[in-house]
């Protein structure tokens, strides 16, 4: 946890640890979270307002689950794939949940390789990153269309049990969707800049006309890694449950 | 960098003195560390999916549900997010407030537990079957 030498590189006093340190921090009359740029200070808290966002979803969908008393239809079996002539319980799933794994520790490897300055590692790692995200994108647009014209699952009802199983279920995995592929196009941008050497040239962006620097590439993985984030969780209480 | 595992910041510090741009906020630790995480990430995904694979049912396995998403949420917030590496300001900032999320969770089942006791009130006991609830179809 300490961080004296990076401290002492930008603050004149080296900054107090712990719970003192909290106060002293939140008290100094100046930013309070130091030694973090702000473009990362506000991703963080973006990331929390849509926590709550989607534990909202998942709130009401455990709201919505308990209070039916039509049986809720088995996910194991809503989403199991035949593969070579066997029924495999929810392997479609598993596999997602792989590949976002997989794209998570590619892009923190992104992130390490651009505070090296490696540019070509880091538009490597940061193109496969993309691509993972959006073969879990492909693969989502496959379960919602077999969902939607094999087994006749509706936002407003179903075959297999209770009537809000299709609602809840857009609902959250599209709302999910949604931001993987926002990310998916944002990692290509910032892809993009990396290999051009904007970021090293500080060069201000079309968008904001912020100056490029490697802090965004960390900024644009806490995104990453937060989309996985919220995938464990739907994994957990909406497939697994 | 091989010889700074246990030590992140030993291998963080010479690239913080050196680095002639002034971009020294950056969280930068040695690779072992995040094949570690990953693969771990990978074993906790495997051992969930078995939960459903063979059939746990009940207590166990809501539980051992919980406890792998925990896991997994903890080791990608603490280190793919670099969350223990972050001063405690900010740390405290953005997960303590989620905390609230709980108490919107014990509201939500008190309804919840009332609206299914009110349907079952007006609208007949439990339905096993499940035509009854589809007919907007």
């Amino acid at each position: 946890m300490t961080q004296t030498a990076l401290a002492s590189a930008g603050h004149a006093a080296p900054l107090k640890e712990g719970l003192p340190g909290v106060v002293a921090d939140w008290s100094s009359d100046q930013r309070a979270f130091k030694n973090v740029p702000w473009g990362k200070a506000m991703m963080w808290i973006f990331l929390l307002s849509d926590t709550f966002i989607f534990g909202s979803f998942l709130i009401s969908y455990m709201t919505v689950r308990m209070s039916t008393q039509a049986p809720w239809p088995n996910p194991s079996e809503v989403f199991a794939l035949t593969i070579a002539g066997q029924s495999i319980p929810l392997i479609l799933i598993a596999i997602m949940t792989f590949v976002l794994i997989s794209s998570s520790g590619t892009m923190v490897l992104a992130v390490n390789y651009g505070y090296r300055r490696d540019r070509k590692m880091t538009f490597i790692f940061l193109i496969v990153t993309a691509i993972l995200g959006a073969t879990f994108v492909g693969m989502q647009a496959f379960e919602w269309s077999k969902l939607i014209f094999e087994e006749g699952i509706r936002p407003w009802g179903n075959p297999m049990g209770a009537a809000q199983f299709g609602a809840t279920f857009f609902m959250i995995t599209g709302f999910h969707g949604t931001h993987v592929s926002i990310g998916v196009i944002f990692l290509i941008i910032v892809a993009v800049k990396v290999l051009r050497g904007s970021l090293d040239a500080e060069r201000p962006g079309f968008l904001t006309g912020r100056r490029g620097n490697y802090e965004m590439v960390e900024t644009m993985g806490l995104y990453w890694h937060f989309v996985d984030l919220v995938w464990v969780f739907i994994f957990a209480v909406f497939y697994l449950w | 960098m091989a010889h700074a595992e246990g030590h992140p910041h030993a291998a963080a510090h010479p690239h913080a003195a050196t680095d002639k741009k002034q971009h020294v906020e950056g969280q930068q630790h040695p690779l072992g560390i995040y094949f570690k995480i990953w693969g771990l990430l990978f074993v906790l995904s495997a051992a969930s999916y078995a939960v459903d694979y063979y059939h746990v049912q009940g207590y166990l396995r809501w539980t051992l549900i919980l406890v792998f998403m925990m896991l997994k949420a903890g080791l990608i917030v603490a280190v793919f997010m670099h969350m223990v590496w972050e001063r405690l300001a900010l740390v405290y900032a953005i997960l303590v407030p989620p905390l609230l999320l709980l108490v919107f969770v014990a509201i939500g089942a008190f309804e919840a537990d009332y609206t299914f006791l009110t349907r079952g009130t007006f609208f007949g006991p439990p339905a096993q079957t499940a035509p009854a609830t589809s007919k907007h179809k």
